[in-house]
Parts: C-alpha cells; sequence; structure tokens
C-alpha cells in the first residue's frame, strides 16, 4: 500500500455495522454531543440551584440522584424542577424540531417559528385563554391547553405542507407558504387580542412570547413522553435521511423512499414543535439558532440532530436563567432568545448571502 | 424573476392601450366613490344614502333623530372612510414602489419588518413617555418603520443573494419576530401599552379622529410627490442598472428617493392604522396584471386599488361578524395570504 493509499483510507471514518444497522463513527461530533450535553446538565443545576433560597451545586446534585434534606427537596423536586425540566424538554424538542427542518428545505434560516407552526399554536391558546365561555372552557378542562395548542400547530404544519405541495415539496415554497400562513395566524391572534377582556390579554400575551413560569409536574409529563417518543421515531428514521443530502436521485438509487422519509420527518419536526410550544409558548429562534451552532460546532455539513437537542437545551435553559436572574425586572424566557437569536439570523443570512 | 415582464403588443397599438388605462381608471375611481357611499352607510347602524347625505350636510335641523346621524356620520364614519382610502392609497403605491425598487415580486412593506419596526417604536415612547395620543407618536412610528424597513433591505441586499425574494422575505421575518418579542417585552411590563398595543397591532381604520388623520394625509402627500418624481427613473431602473445608467439616471439618488417614498407612505399608514400586511403586494399584482409593466401606469393604479381594497375590507368586517367587527387589518391578511400562497404556488417566482 503506498503513502497516499494509506493518507486516503485514514481521511474516511471507519463505518460500523451492528446488525441491520450500519452508521459512520465520527468521534469529533460523538465528543461534541457528549461534552453539549454535560454543559446543558450543568446549566439545569444551575438553574435549580439559583433563586431566592440559592442551593449550592453539590447539594443539587445530591438531591437530583436521590438524597438531600427535606428543605431541599421541597424546593428542588416541587418548585424549581418542573420549570427546569420544561427547559430541558423545550429545547430538546426545539433543537431537533429545527435541525429537521432546516435539512429537509436545505435552508439554514427554515424553523418552526417561520413555517407558521408556532403561529398555528399562539391562535388556538389565546383563543381558548380569552373565549370564554361554555365549549372553550370544556376544551381546556378535558384536553388542557396544551394539547389544544398542540393540535393548532400540527394542524398548522400540515396546512403548510398540504399547501406546499406540487409534485413534491421544494424548501422554497414550503417557506414563503409558512410566511404568509404565519402572517394569517398573526392577524387573527391580533383580533382575538382586540376582542378580548384585558386581564385574559396579559396572560395571552405573556403566554405568545414564550415562558416557563409556573410550570407544574402534569405540563411536563406530557411534554416530556412526547419528546421521548419523538425522539425516539427520528432516531430510527433519520438512518433513512442521510443519503437525501447526496439528493434525491442518488437516495432512490441507494433504496430509500425518499418522499416518505421527509415527510414523517416533517412530520416529528412538526410534532416536536407543537409539543415545544405547548409547554412552553412560542419561544422565538430556539429552533433556528440551535442547529446551526450545533452544525460550526461538531464540524458537520448538516444540523446534526442529537447535538441540535442539546445545544437547544442549553440555550433555552441558560436564557431562562439569564432572563428569571440577570435582568433588573423578570421577563419571559423568549425575549432573551430573541435578543440572542435576532443578531444571529442576521448574522447568517449575511454569511448566506456573502457565499 | 416572473414579473419584469416585456410589455406584450397590445393589438391596436399604443394609442388603443392608452384609451383602455385611461378608461379603467376613470372605472376604478367610480368603483372608490360607490365604495366610499357604502362606508358612510354600512356598520351597527345602517345608514340610508339620503340619511348620510343629510348628516353630512350642514343645514340646520331641530329633529333629535338627525343629531344622532350627524354624530354619527361626521364622528365615526367619515374620518373612517377617509383614513381608509388614505391608507390605502399609501399601502398601495408604497408597495408597487417596493417591489419596483428591489425587482422583487414578493416585496411587501408588511411582510418586510416595517410595520414591526412601527409597532415597536409606538410601544417604546408609549412605555417611555406615556404618550397616550396618536398624533404624539406618529412620529415615532415613522423613525421605527424607517430603521427597520432600512435594516431589512440592507441585509437582503449584502452580497450575492441581493434582489433574491427568499432572501427578503426571511430578512424580513426574523426582524419581524425578534422586534415583536421586544415589543411584547415592553408591553408586558407596561399595562398602558399593552391596551394600547392590541388596539393598534390588529390593525384597523376605526376610532381614528382627523387630529391624526391631518399629519397622516400630510405624509402621505409628501410620499406621493416624491413616488411621482421617482416613476420615470423606475421604469429605466427596471431594465437594469446598467442600461439605466447608460441612459442618465443617477441610481443611488433614485434609489434613495424611492425608498424615502416607500418609508413615508408605508411609515404614515402603519402609524395611523397599525400593521395591515398583504395589500401593498396584492394590489400591485393586481395592478401589473391590468396595466403591464409600465410604472407610470401601475403606481397610480395600485393606489386607487389599494383605496378600494381596504375599503372593502373595512366594510366587509362591520358586516361579517355582526354585532361585533373584524378589524380590516385582519380581512385584508384573509384575502391576501391565499392570494400570496397562489402565486408562490404556480411558480410565479424561483429562489435566484
Amino acid at each position: 500500500m503506498t503513502g497516499t493509499e494509506v493518507k486516503a483510507l485514514a481521511a474516511v471514518p471507519p463505518g460500523v455495522r451492528l446488525g441491520p444497522v450500519s452508521f459512520v463513527w465520527r468521534p469529533w461530533v460523538v465528543c461534541v454531543t457528549l461534552l453539549l450535553a454535560a454543559a446543558a446538565f450543568l446549566v439545569f443545576c444551575a438553574s435549580i440551584g439559583v433563586g431566592e433560597f440559592p442551593i449550592g451545586l453539590s447539594r443539587v446534585i445530591a438531591t437530583v440522584v436521590g438524597g438531600g434534606e427535606q428543605v431541599d427537596r421541597f424546593v428542588i423536586m416541587d418548585l424549581r424542577m418542573p420549570r427546569a425540566l420544561a427547559g430541558l424538554v423545550v429545547g430538546v424538542a426545539l433543537g431537533i424540531s429545527g435541525a429537521i427542518t432546516q435539512s429537509v428545505a436545505r435552508n439554514p434560516l427554515a424553523s418552526p417559528d417561520i413555517l407558521g407552526i408556532t403561529g398555528g399554536a399562539g391562535v388556538v391558546a389565546v383563543f381558548l385563554v380569552t373565549v370564554s365561555g361554555g365549549t372553550a372552557a370544556a376544551v381546556v378542562d378535558s384536553v388542557g391547553l396544551s394539547g389544544a395548542a398542540l393540535a393548532g400547530g400540527l394542524g398548522t404544519g400540515l396546512l403548510v405542507y398540504f399547501l406546499a405541495w406540487r409534485r413534491g415539496i421544494d424548501g422554497f415554497r414550503l417557506i414563503l407558504i409558512g410566511i404568509s400562513v404565519s402572517a394569517v395566524t398573526e392577524a387573527v391572534t391580533a383580533w382575538l387580542l382586540v376582542t378580548a377582556d384585558i386581564r385574559d390579554v396579559a396572560r395571552a400575551q405573556a403566554w405568545l412570547v414564550g415562558s416557563l413560569d409556573n410550570r407544574s409536574w402534569d405540563d411536563v409529563g406530557v411534554a416530556l413522553w412526547c419528546t421521548l417518543a419523538l425522539t425516539a421515531v427520528v432516531t430510527v428514521v433519520a438512518f433513512q435521511f442521510k443519503p437525501l443530502h447526496l439528493g434525491d436521485d442518488v437516495a432512490a438509487g441507494l433504496g430509500v423512499r425518499y418522499t416518505r422519509v421527509r415527510a414523517v420527518l416533517l412530520l416529528c419536526a412538526v410534532l416536536l414543535a407543537g409539543v415545544a410550544v405547548s409547554a412552553a409558548g412560542p419561544v422565538p429562534f430556539v429552533a433556528l439558532v440551535a442547529p446551526q451552532v450545533a452544525m460550526r460546532l461538531a464540524k458537520c455539513p448538516t444540523p446534526p440532530m442529537a447535538a441540535s437537542g442539546m445545544v437547544g437545551a442549553l440555550l433555552l435553559i441558560g436564557a431562562d436563567l439569564v432572563a428569571r436572574t440577570a435582568l433588573p425586572i423578570s421577563l419571559p424566557v423568549g425575549v432573551v432568545t430573541a435578543v440572542i437569536g435576532g443578531p444571529f439570523l442576521i448574522y447568517l443570512l449575511v454569511r448566506a448571502n456573502l457565499r | 424573476m416572473g414579473t419584469i415582464a416585456v410589455e406584450r403588443p397590445v393589438p391596436g397599438g399604443v394609442a388603443e392601450a392608452r384609451r383602455r388605462r385611461v378608461a379603467g381608471s376613470v372605472a376604478l375611481v367610480l368603483v372608490l366613490l360607490a365604495a366610499v357611499v357604502v362606508s358612510l352607510a354600512v356598520g351597527a347602524r345602517a345608514l340610508t344614502p339620503a340619511e348620510v347625505w343629510r348628516g353630512l350636510s350642514a343645514a340646520p335641523d331641530p329633529d333629535q333623530r338627525l343629531t344622532e346621524i350627524r354624530l354619527i356620520v361626521r364622528t365615526v364614519r367619515v374620518p373612517r372612510t377617509v383614513l381608509a382610502v388614505v391608507a390605502g392609497v399609501a399601502l398601495g403605491v408604497g408597495g408597487a414602489l417596493i417591489q419596483g425598487y428591489t425587482r422583487n415580486p414578493i416585496a411587501d412593506t408588511g411582510l418586510l419588518g416595517v410595520n414591526s419596526g412601527a409597532s415597536f417604536a409606538v410601544v417604546l415612547v408609549i412605555a417611555l413617555f406615556g404618550f397616550a395620543n396618536p398624533f404624539q407618536y406618529v412620529w415615532f412610528a415613522f423613525v421605527g418603520a424607517a430603521v427597520a424597513g432600512v435594516v431589512v433591505f440592507g441585509l437582503a441586499s449584502i452580497g450575492r443573494g441581493a434582489g433574491n425574494p427568499l432572501t427578503l422575505a426571511l430578512a424580513g421575518q426574523g426582524v419581524t419576530v425578534f422586534l415583536a418579542a421586544m415589543t411584547t417585552a415592553v408591553a408586558l411590563s407596561d399595562k398602558a401599552s399593552l391596551n394600547a398595543l392590541r388596539f393598534w397591532n390588529a390593525g384597523s381604520v376605526a376610532g381614528v379622529g382627523f387630529d391624526v388623520i391631518w399629519p397622516v394625509v400630510a405624509f402621505v402627500a409628501a410620499g406621493l410627490v416624491l413616488a411621482l418624481i421617482t416613476l420615470p427613473a423606475l421604469n429605466l431602473l427596471n431594465l437594469g442598472d446598467d442600461v439605466a445608467r447608460g441612459l442618465g439616471v443617477n441610481i443611488a439618488l433614485s434609489r434613495t428617493i424611492g425608498i424615502a417614498a416607500v418609508t413615508l407612505l408605508a411609515g404614515a399608514a402603519t402609524a395611523a392604522c397599525g400593521p395591515i400586511a398583504f395589500l401593498g403586494l396584492m394590489v400591485a399584482h393586481l395592478a401589473r396584471y391590468l396595466t403591464g409593466p409600465d410604472y407610470r401606469w401601475l403606481v397610480p393604479y395600485a393606489g386607487l386599488l389599494g383605496a378600494v381594497v381596504l375599503l372593502v375590507c373595512d366594510i366587509a368586517g362591520r358586516l361579517l361578524v355582526r354585532p361585533g367587527e373584524l378589524d380590516a387589518g385582519v380581512v385584508v391578511a384573509l384575502l391576501g395570504a391565499p392570494f400570496f400562497a397562489v402565486l408562490v404556488w404556480r411558480g410565479k417566482f424561483k429562489s435566484a
């Protein structure tokens, strides 16, 4: 074997085959993902520890793994844990959802906020909050606000998908249709707010910007299980998705039914975004920023799913921590993510244009 | 891009085309007048045209009923109708100009962040200075609209992606999401601006008096004058920058005047009515369909169509959910979004 041949072989990452599953072993990506997970866990613990009753990191970890004092257990498990856990779950869901939409639309700027999913969930939630009446109250009692918002997000996502369908899905059309559907949901939301009672308006408005205030274990439980289940589906289907980056024809040649794979993944992305919105409201920009940051850290050509989820969690919990403690007035987490996300979007646009 | 089409040869030649365009504009003016009459008559309290006329006339009348009619017509219906016409003209002309200057068929003042810039500025000054009268914050709405507009256009025109419809739409949407979150943050910490915001944000032509309408009219008039000045150059610019420069157009000056006109028009309309998206986009396409690509005809048509569409949407909003009201901005969005979707779906424009 000559020297150049050895070099060429070394440049290709080694493949791993476990029964029917085969993947490429990329140590760097795995390292980055693990580091991000560790960082997310630390911020998670910090978020539990920081507050009016500060608790040290060691006590937080001791309590989380099962030990700890009575007082710590109450403050941590009953008061702060649901909020931090909601941040974690929502961040992961938004990160993965963004990674999928950006990969499918082949555009770094495609995210659930822009595709109208969060807007659809927002309309339903504002409708339920502001229109007090027999039916609405019954719906809130039976399904819960979260479930209804999830249904709204899902419905809007499907609407955008079918409106953009024309002998296949094109990323360009998907984004433009998404923007127009978003505009309608915004208009209807604005109208609902006009016709509502001022007391409900503040509640709806706080919900609309994305917030983790007053989360209970009930709110978190549903979001947690949904996210876990959807992440499992995404993990399985993602193996089929990889070849799609080589183009539809190559993917078809490799035996991938690309329309079906793409539809399943988009459905998962919509559901993940819907779960996130139902748990925390439409927190802006996390789904846009997280995959792009993960992609740069992991040095991947496309957004890596797991790392995107971790960055999403890190971003959301970190932003919530800042919103809660570092600002003169306590603001919803969505305001902080918007402050981070707006300039980042501008950076992405300029980068995409200059390339 | 699909819209910069070569003018099709018209059967009968230039004179025939000109005659048809004049006839069309006369017809549009008549439709607008009819819409104005309907707008004065229709509402929570329906009036006959004769009653409207008596309400408008200055003739003294001791009748109690007439006083009531006069009150409705003069303080509610007339300001509302005037504002719908003025804002409609402003948004229509603004939309046509934006599409011309960016050579981008999906350009629209509402979709490009200009509205959200105005919203943010309004909420901010209400929270900071406690302004209660639209007359006070109308100026800040301009500043907000101008800054947001310049940022979005600047972003979208950097580098190779310049003129790509998707880039512009995304820049607009990104800035909108960002500013919306900021706006909400301010509104949540200040109850007065929250209340002002929700009424302002739906996009309505109702509930504003002439003290606000007159400055708006002044700004819109200034914007229209600038628009008229820039029309011949706009025609040449659409032949391409190089050709226009060769024909003696000062491109930088012409662009500056154009953007200034758009800012005046969109800023004034937004300051008075709140954000109304899709109107400029829709009527610019309708106008182009009716007149062809000559901006000297296209822009006035877009203005007239803008007034008609906004007025009709406002009337429809009054009738659709009686006894409540649907704000004009909501009706325009419900009409405009499908219009936009059809444009996209038909592949009228492709990513560059």
